[in-house]
């Protein structure tokens, strides 16, 4: 995934399909559903699956980069899966999407005050750090992510690790 | 009551209304196999478990109950892999038990272990890797009822060995009723009747056609509903056209009946589609078999689709009206709203289509040559000989090629489920297991497989099986001494460059390998000998015939819609062009 510039985190956003599933929490299940994909020559771009409230569903919230018609049918093969028991698609526009960081990066002795301030004015955490390197977290809007990472760049990233989005639907939509 | 696994297993198949299994054992499978002694279920042990699984398809199909197949671990599953995807394709209700390695057992390649469900994933509806004996009765259930209903298919169920055999005490469970209520499958909700405000605008379009024509598709077999599908073509006086898949829902001799449409349709039922201002497609997905290239298919035609699987509406052509649901419930329910709407009354005058239907049957029916003294049989002649032999019902399979189109274009399908053929897949070896399985399933009724010489060759070792199980099912092999169909387009199509197609009309001695079955076999080769051939099979009740009819080679399938071009660009038979 190329990390887009600041000024256009929506289009980011536009350019990707969230699907929400809700599947029994059962041993396969997410094999079920990626084969559905990858027979067709899909890739899933992101993906997170968890428990929900109810332990014996979980929910899978994946985005994936294809043409709307092609996932119309993805997406009525999907509900035909006898473990996934709900399925939509979340707009961006109509939805509340998540995603969490976890980033180490290299900061030099006089840097680590603007790293600082950088961390403050993007609301992330800062969860670990040495004489020459930090670890930061950041839970925000996807695109948020990406331009966090830009910047992080400039310190020189270590290791990264996003978790795949997650989504509710917007309280009013 | 407390039961191993193997006598859950057994007891819940029985509590299935299972009648008959067919399978093979081994290792893993075999602590199954003590139980099944005592059972009131018959197991027809097959030669290969490819035969297992398409004798529990042929069974499915003829009976409309669902199939069962019982095959070991390994290699025992790899060989179920091909009828499970012939299931899965052609929609047939089918429960294929395998055997497992040991639970703990299972990753590390162990003896004979294979990774069963991941194979198997694509190629069925549903399948389950089943990890304690106390689920086995409510797992079969719910396997049954996920085979059974809503859009039919093939459901797996893989069975560690340890929870069926006695002698590990992770094989103790106590019983339980296998009742509906246990299941639990909650995201599992097959559709039943249509949308109402649909039906009308079906109804309200169906009224305004000018061009009608019903596409019936082998969902009305699943749906069972010939009935209603013969229902509403007489309410609204529309014709038919019945898929390979849906031969015989509609009979043939029905005046509305134009037969098979697609690529080796008849001239009438591809070019009526062609033609129409409305499709009514019924249980039908569109096959591009069927529609020939695409953006040439029925190009004035506004669709109306039913179907019980969500997924096929739109998957191919955009429909106009699209209704989920039941096919039987749903034409009830067209059926109607039509007589609300004041029924035959209120279509329009449809003469002009009528006579323009009865044109092209008159100009383009189906035709041969028959053959000049001393040349070989003419495939078709000997399939009109055989229709024209056996009662109406008899139930006809059949394997994939030449002889494939020839039974379906020339036999006469007036009843539903006596067509049993490999449609979606198109699966060489079909016919006789599945002849097998039919016959099992309907022993009252006279069985003929229609073969090639090169289907014959992949599963015809299952006439051992029904030599010993007493299966007295009987064979047309058609030894055109070719692969014919692929011969066909390598002459058609690759300039007469004939590559790996030739097989012999000598080797094997089908005569002498058939006989070595258990069977009687005759050779025939003259017209006039046809007949009295087949009246001799069809005396004969207590083996399985085959008879070998030596064919002419270089005889080829029409009409033809040469793939990738458009139904307009139907290929007729050179006499008449
Ligand atoms: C298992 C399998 N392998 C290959 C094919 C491709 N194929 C389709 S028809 C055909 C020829 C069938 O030959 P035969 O049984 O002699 O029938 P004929 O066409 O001569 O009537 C072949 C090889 C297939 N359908 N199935
Ligand atoms: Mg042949």
């Amino acid at each position: 995934m190329t990390a887009t510039s600041a000024t256009a985190p929506t289009d980011h956003s536009h350019r990707f399909h969230t699907i929400v599933t809700t599947v029994e929490n059962k041993p396969g299940v997410l094999a079920r559903v990626a084969g559905l994909f990858a027979r067709r020559g899909f890739n899933i771009e992101s993906l997170a699956v968890a428990p929900t409230a109810d332990e014996r569903f979980s929910r899978i919230t994946f985005t994936v980069d294809v043409a709307s018609s092609s996932l119309e049918q993805v997406v009525k093969q999907l509900d035909k899966l006898i473990n996934v028991v709900e399925i939509s698609e979340l707009s961006p526009t109509e939805s509340v999407e998540r995603e969490l960081m976890l980033v180490t990066v290299d900061v030099a002795a006089g840097r680590r005050h603007e790293l600082l301030e950088l961390v403050d004015d993007f609301r992330a955490y800062v969860l670990d750090a040495n004489q020459s390197q930090m670890m930061l977290s950041l839970a925000a809007r996807p695109g948020r992510l990406d331009e966090f990472e830009e910047h992080l760049r400039d310190f020189g990233i270590v290791q990264l690790q996003r978790t795949g989005r997650v989504a509710l639907p917007s309280l009013d939509s | 009551m407390d039961m191993n696994g193997g006598q859950a297993l057994v007891k819940a198949l029985e509590c299935e209304g299972v009648e008959v299994v067919f399978g093979l054992p081994g290792g893993a499978i075999l602590p199954v196999y003590d139980p099944i002694i005592e059972s009131t279920i018959r197991h027809i042990l097959v030669r290969h478990e490819q035969g297992a699984g398409h004798m529990a398809e042929g069974y499915a199909h003829a009976t409309g109950r669902p199939g069962v197949a019982m095959i070991t671990s390994g290699p025992g599953a790899t060989n179920g892999v091909t009828p499970l995807c012939d299931a899965y394709m052609d929609s047939i209700p089918l429960v294929c038990i395998t055997g497992q390695v040991p639970y703990a057992a299972i990753g590390t390649d162990a003896f004979q272990e294979c990774d069963t469900t991941g194979i198997t994933l694509s190629v069925t509806k549903h399948n389950f890797l089943v990890t304690e004996a106390q689920d086995i009765p409510r797992i079969i259930h719910e396997a049954f009822h996920i085979a059974t209903t809503g859009r039919p298919g093939p459901v797996l169920v893989d069975i560690p060995k340890d929870i069926v055999d006695p002698r590990n005490p992770r094989s103790a469970m106590t019983w339980y009723e296998p009742t509906d209520d246990i299941m639990e499958l909650p995201g599992y909700r097959p559709a039943t009747t249509g949308d109402p405000e649909m039906i009308r605008a079906a109804a309200e379009m169906i009224c305004a056609a000018e061009r009608p024509v019903l596409y019936a598709g082998g969902g009305i077999l699943k749906a069972r509903a010939a009935a209603e599908l013969l229902a509403l073509a007489e309410l609204i006086d529309v014709p038919v056209v019945t898929t390979l898949m849906a031969r015989g829902c509609f009979p043939d001799s029905h005046e509305l009946c134009l037969g098979m449409p697609g690529m080796h349709g008849n001239y009438t039922a591809v070019t009526a589609m062609q033609s129409s201002d409305l499709l009514i497609a019924l249980g039908a997905r569109f096959d591009d078999r069927v529609t020939g290239r695409l953006d040439g298919f029925a190009p004035d035609a506004k669709v109306i689709h039913v179907d019980i699987d969500a997924a096929e509406l739109g998957k191919v052509r955009n429909p106009d009206v699209a209704i989920r649901g039941d096919c039987k419930l749903v034409i009830a329910e067209l059926v109607e709203a039509l007589k609300a709407c004041g029924g035959l009354e209120a279509q329009p005058d449809r003469r002009a289509w009528r006579s323009q239907i009865s044109g092209w049957q008159e100009r383009h029916p189906l035709v041969y040559e028959q053959s000049e003294p001393g040349e070989l049989l003419k495939p078709q002649y000997v399939l009109e000989v055989l229709r024209d032999s056996t009662p109406d019902d008899t139930i006809v399979t059949s394997g994939v090629g030449q002889h494939q189109m020839w039974a379906s274009q020339y036999w006469r399908f007036d009843h539903p489920y006596t067509w049993i053929n490999s449609g979606g897949l198109g699966t060489m070896g079909f016919s006789v297991p599945a002849a097998i399985g039919a016959k099992v399933g309907m022993p009252d009724r006279m069985v003929w497989a229609v073969d090639g010489d090169g289907c014959f060759q992949m599963t015809a070792q299952e006439l051992v099986t029904a030599s010993m199980e007493r299966i007295p099912i009987k064979v047309a092999l058609f030894n055109n001494a070719y692969l014919g169909m692929v011969r066909q387009w390598q002459e058609m199509f690759y300039e007469e460059r004939y590559s790996e197609v030739y097989l012999s009309y000598e080797i094997p001695d089908y005569v002498k390998w058939a006989e070595a079955m258990g069977c009687v076999a005759l050779r025939v080769e003259a017209p006039e000998e046809v007949a009295p051939a087949i009246n001799k099979a069809n005396e004969i009740d207590d083996r399985p015939v085959v008879l070998e009819f030596r064919s002419a080679a270089e005889e080829n399938v029409y009409p033809m819609v040469p793939a990738g071009q458009s139904n307009s660009d139907i290929v007729v038979d050179p006499s008449q062009r």
